[in-house]
């Protein structure tokens, strides 16, 4: 049986005594694809962030890629892949610039940064400040850069805001790609994906708990 | 972590040049303030005034303040803390990179504010050159002290506010140091123990920094 990529059991994340997260508990199968929803304030963000291992645990078990979250945080970090609501790079260095940091920083070739911009089209963006790039393309630059880093878990935060149709369709097909290449991937968005393409696993939350899941 | 260090320097320094807020905001900040300086002293006072490494001191701690809460900025935009700290890079490295790029900003800022000490203040010019040993580890110091600070107060409600109570304190020793060893270079005296007090400190925040700026990041 393989290992799941994330297996959570009673988790509470715990930050300025304010409870984020409250008895989570969830089990997401290495490969698969999952949607967070629910309203603001709700903790989607809270557990993407404790899957990153940025949020400390407070209490309970959790497991991700199969390494203790508790006591090992750092190797998880430097195995998922994470994409913010704006963006996730430096405003005042170029697209290239940023994708070479990221690659420097892992030890990836940087014979990696062209096939990947061109992967998400912005070959012809490589030395524009990431600044000067319109919402949409920054996402897509997240992408480059978790291409890049070669993330086996993706957490992207509300990765479909600020997108065109167009931008979406390109979405979809690059997760779908990416679920094919056997990593994992967790999003939050505030209603249930509407893809035509993807299948995904739908997890509620509310008030920092779980209320419906896989 | 050499490498890291390395990284992470050339990365703040080339974001520095970027967005040239050195140049066109700090700079010229610093630039008003030592004139100011020099407006206070009076035409009179200014060429015999034994205040001027004091005054050059308190102007260099003004920009110092500036460019620290600068370089956390710079990691503090949504998303980006998080999307670095997935790169999990080595803390000790980070801590070593962002302040030789802070040491670098501090020195060129200062360059221009020695030379404005000596336009403005009217200090002697051989004396100023004396002096530049010892503003050189004075600065490398603080640039110490201000990234563990830096990180410190970069989560909290107004670090810009909250730098200065905290960051002050630990200042000050090198300030005291570094103005007594250029008075000392200016008009003669205990030169090179302030010089070795302004050293041991350095000494002392690389490694306070390569041990604990893990923690403050967290």
């Amino acid at each position: 049986m393989t290992t799941p990529a994330v297996q959570l059991r009673d988790v509470v994340a715990v930050q300025q005594q304010f409870p984020l997260l409250s008895g989570v508990s969830v089990t997401l199968a290495a490969g698969s694809l999952t949607v967070v929803t629910g309203a603001n304030g709700s903790g989607k963000t809270s557990l993407l962030r404790l899957l990153a291992g940025v949020l400390p645990v407070t209490t309970g078990e959790a497991t991700v890629l199969g390494v203790d979250l508790l006591h090992h945080h750092a190797e998880v970090r430097r195995r998922v892949g994470w994409l913010g609501h704006d963006g996730s790079f430096y405003a005042d260095l170029s697209v290239e610039e940023n994708l070479t940091f990221a690659a420097r920083a892992l030890g990836r070739p940087l014979a990696d940064i062209a096939p990947a911009l061109e992967r998400v089209g912005l070959a012809h963006r490589r030395a524009v400040r990431t600044k000067d790039l319109s919402a949409g393309q920054r996402r897509r630059l997240g992408l480059a850069w978790l291409l890049v880093r070669r993330a086996e878990l993706w957490l992207l935060d509300e990765p479909y805001a600020s997108l065109d149709d167009q931008g979406r369709q390109f979405f979809d097909g690059l997760l779908g790609d990416v679920q094919r290449g056997g990593a994992t991937v967790v999003m939050s968005a505030h209603d249930a994906l509407r893809s035509t393409t993807l299948t995904p696993d739908l997890l509620v939350m509310a008030g920092g708990r779980l209320v419906e899941g896989p | 972590m050499i490498r890291v260090a390395w990284l992470v320097a050339r990365k703040d320094l080339r974001i520095e040049l970027r967005s040239k807020v050195l140049l066109w905001q700090v700079l010229p900040f610093g630039a008003l303030a030592l004139l100011l300086c020099g407006l206070a002293l009076g035409p009179a006072d200014a060429g015999h005034s034994r205040a001027a490494p004091g005054l050059f001191y308190l102007v260099t701690l003004f920009v110092a303040l500036l460019m620290i809460n600068r370089s956390q900025a710079v990691e503090q935009t949504p998303g980006t803390a998080e999307s670095v700290a997935t790169l999990g890079m080595d803390p000790a490295g980070v801590f070593l990179g962002k302040t030789v790029a802070l040491a670098v900003e501090l020195w060129v800022a200062a360059g221009l504010l020695l030379a404005g000490t000596v336009v403005v203040l009217h200090t002697s010019l051989v004396g100023t050159v004396h002096a530049l040993p010892s503003v050189f580890v004075t600065l490398g110091a603080m640039a110490c002290a201000g990234t563990l600070y830096g990180a410190l107060t970069a989560g909290d409600d107004g670090p810009a506010t909250l730098l200065p109570i905290l960051a002050l304190p630990a200042f000050a020793p090198l300030l005291v140091a570094g103005e007594r060893s250029f008075s000392a270079a200016l008009h003669g005296g205990a030169l090179w123990e302030w010089w070795v007090i302004d050293l041991v400190a350095l000494a002392g925040y690389v490694a306070i920094g390569v041990l604990l700026y893990g923690v403050l990041e967290e």
